[in-house]
């Protein structure tokens, strides 16, 4: 034979013929080889010396955390007290930082743009608006996040969170998912862009698809301020004090709970509809608990994740905060941007137990959902007129501690029901537009990138409807 | 004699530089480029960590890698880059992890790859091994966790392990920074040329398959005659493997010619 009579096509198209000759065996003999080599080397080199140790401390453990009865209450115990955590300890640094940011920084910074003649608007602008923003966004999200996360980290650190994966993997299995989606759950509990990339780890692209659309069921860090907030305002303070942070912690890891079950429900109603398929198998190593380093986590949880998402919320919430400053002082006729538009949906968001404010907070917090809060606190000043806080319309003002924010959010005519439908729409409503993007990376396809987007919406406004139906039917 | 090897490597770069490019590597400051291959879990971040000193997080879970991370650091006055690779079992089946894996050392052809496995699960983890090393010439074992495996009281004979498998074995505890050096010289020596692995290859005797295999590998030797290891592109035409089928289509596999 000559070299010349192979055609470029001739290799493959032999290999092809060859394909059906060898038959199904092939690849099974293949792995089988190498497994069989592999353990011929490693008879070789290994030798172990003595029995085991007859307590095994990783299996006693794993025996307790994913055990059919204990492994949910500890998984729930476990979540619960890091919030309670957080809660607890959040509180007290949130009102230090603000008083320094907004009481005596934003004030400096505008003695100093009136003694320079910075005109009005600009000084509105860049101080009252993008300023603002950032103050208060830090001032609401460093606290609890330097409480979260390094314990978060410690957590998976030690080795927790495969088995959270492994408690959830057979309830994953039988609504049609992945078991590893229990494992892209988790991530997205830190960071729904983060846990859709996760998704990769999924072989199968039905299965992936699934995990990528239903990972915004899993609260984001974006989403646990705004949660935490409104649990102490409106949950905590329905009980007596004492037991104010152990009701706020519950109501939110029942949100968080309820998101999980929201993902199973959505992956089951999709594994049975538009992604029709059986579960593939897959094998899943519980790695040996290791004793976390603690100097270590506090450093880079910090330096990865805390400071990492603080600055993501930063650059967002300056931009935002000039928005909001722009809507709330652009007037037609006397009546401000931000005032048309929740006098237009006032009627409709009133009727599904939020309003309007609300509304306009999640259009303007599309870009990060850190910047919720601040935003519904400034547009309820702008329309109610409360007098005594802030200072100017679209100025985001000086709130020291929770019960003026509670003051303020009551007399804007919140309620409880405002408050519960509040955190049920921040559980579901459209991801972030980082994450809107990343899931279109990831499929390429604007098909499930809309629909990712818009189902979660339709629930949440669909699930607010009914709790405000109910909620005015038993009180 | 050093000074030697250094200007025999500064002439010989063995990757591929128009495919390092097209992976996404850029190259322009860097001599070598080191691969870091291992099965999820094994400490692969806590490595790359201690050789570039960056402080990326490493999670205790499986699967905490997804796409590449990159670094450097210097050794030898040489500039070496690094990459850490996701995290698989094996380099056969078709997740986007795995094929990321292995696209990169298939036609990436990185100076050196170092495989890092857990010293507790040695068999397990050796398949991977096995398979990174049909592959590519140069690469270096990295015995990670070796203080767990002392735990557990098991021994490995590293010496007896480097003979078999020709390539450098190197005992590590990553975490406490055991071994660091030792594995930097060895990646340093395999880059430079110094030290000349002789891979071991999975035996051929595969049961029925092999006259298929050797009419393939025979069409592939006279086409490419220069490409190394055509048996193992055999096997994965047979296999029906997308992405090697595209590459002999398009005559990109000769591009791993070096």
């Amino acid at each position: 034979m000559k070299i010349e009579t192979i055609h470029d096509n001739s290799i493959i198209a032999t290999a092809n013929k060859l394909r059906w000759e060898v038959g199904d065996y092939f690849h099974d003999s293949l792995i089988e080889s190498i497994y069989k080599e592999a353990e011929v080397i490693s008879n070789k080199v290994v030798t172990t010396e003595g029995k085991k140790s007859q307590f095994d401390f990783d299996k006693f453990i794993d025996q307790i955390v994913t055990n059919k009865w204990t492994g949910f209450p500890i998984m729930f115990l476990l979540l619960a007290s890091v919030f309670w955590i957080t809660i607890i300890g959040a509180n007290y640094p949130s009102g230090l930082i603000a008083s320094v940011l907004v009481d005596t920084i934003h004030p400096f910074l505008k003695n100093l743009a009136s003694s320079i003649n910075i005109p009005w608007y600009i000084n509105g602008v860049l101080i009252d608006g993008g300023y603002l923003a950032m103050a208060w966004v830090v001032s609401v999200m460093l606290p609890p996040m330097a409480i979260f996360f390094p314990m978060f980290t410690l957590l998976e650190d030690f080795g927790y969170l495969p088995r959270v994966a492994f408690n959830m993997d057979n309830i994953y299995r039988r609504v049609g998912a992945h078991g590893k989606q229990a494992l892209t759950m988790t991530m997205g509990f830190g960071c729904n862009a983060a846990g859709v990339i996760a998704a990769r780890i999924i072989d199968s692209p039905r299965e992936r698809l699934i995990a990528i659309i239903t990972n915004n069921f899993s609260l984001c860090n974006g989403r646990w301020p705004t949660q935490i907030l409104i649990a102490t305002i409106f949950i905590g303070n329905l009980v007596p004090p004492i037991y104010g942070g152990i009701a706020s912690a519950a109501a939110v890891v029942s949100v968080a709970l309820l998101g999980i079950f929201f993902s199973l429900v959505v992956s089951w109603s999709l594994s049975k509809t538009v992604l029709k398929g059986e579960a593939s198998a897959f094998s899943l190593e519980l790695p040996p608990y290791r004793p976390p380093r603690i100097l270590q986590t506090l450093y880079t949880s910090l330096i990865d994740r805390t400071l990492f998402v603080l600055w993501r919320a930063i650059v967002f919430a300056i931009p935002a905060g000039i928005v909001i400053w722009l809507v709330a002082n652009v007037n037609i006729q006397g009546i401000s941007l931000a005032e048309y538009f929740i006098r237009f949906v006032d009627p409709f968001a009133l009727f599904i137990g939020l309003n309007g404010v609300i509304i306009l907070a999640y259009v303007i917090a599309i870009p990060a959902n850190e910047i919720v809060i601040p935003t519904v606190l400034m547009l309820t000043v702008l329309v109610t007129g409360v007098t005594g806080v802030g200072s100017g319309s679209g100025v985001m003002f000086e709130l020291n501690n929770i019960d003026d924010v509670s003051m303020l959010l009551k007399a804007g005519g919140w309620t409880t029901l405002t408050g519960i439908n509040l955190m049920l729409f921040s559980l579901l409503h459209n991801p972030c537009s980082t994450t809107i993007f990343t899931i279109y990376k990831e499929t390429k396809s604007w098909k499930w990138t809309l629909l990712a987007t818009l189902l979660p919406i339709m629930m949440g406004i669909t699930i607010c409807l009914l709790v405000a139906q109910l909620w005015r039917i038993f009180t | 004699m050093n000074s030697f090897d250094n200007e025999k490597c500064a002439n010989c770069p063995a990757h591929n530089l128009t495919n390092l490019v097209k992976l996404g590597i850029d190259m322009s400051n860097f001599d070598f480029v080191v691969a870091l291959a291992g099965n999820p879990n094994t400490g692969k971040s806590t490595v790359f960590n201690s050789l570039t000193g960056l402080r990326q997080h490493t999670g205790n879970w499986p699967g905490k890698t997804v796409g590449r991370a990159e670094g450097g650091f210097i050794y030898s006055n040489k500039r070496f880059k690094i990459v850490d690779l996701p995290g698989t079992y094996s380099l056969l089946s078709t997740s986007t992890d795995e094929e990321i894996a292995r696209d990169f050392i298939l036609f990436g052809q990185p100076d050196v790859t170092v495989i890092v496995i857990d010293a507790t699960r040695l068999e397990r983890n050796l398949n991977l091994a096995l398979q990174v090393l049909e592959i590519t010439d140069r690469a270096v074992l990295c015995l990670n966790l070796i203080d767990e495996a002392k735990r557990h009281k098991i021994k490995i004979d590293d010496r007896n392990l480097s003979k078999v498998l020709g390539i450098p074995v190197i005992p590590t505890a990553a975490r406490q920074g055991v071994g660091i050096q030792e594995l930097l010289k060895s990646i340093y020596d395999v880059a430079s040329g110094s030290y000349i692995c002789k891979p071991y290859r999975i035996s051929s005797d595969i049961k029925g398959v092999n006259k298929a295999v050797e009419e393939i590998n025979r069409m592939l030797k006279q086409k490419f005659p220069n490409l190394p290891n055509t048996r193992w592109i055999a096997l994965r035409l047979l296999e029906g493997d997308q992405r090697i089928i595209d590459a002999v289509r398009s005559g990109e596999i000769a591009e791993l010619i070096h």
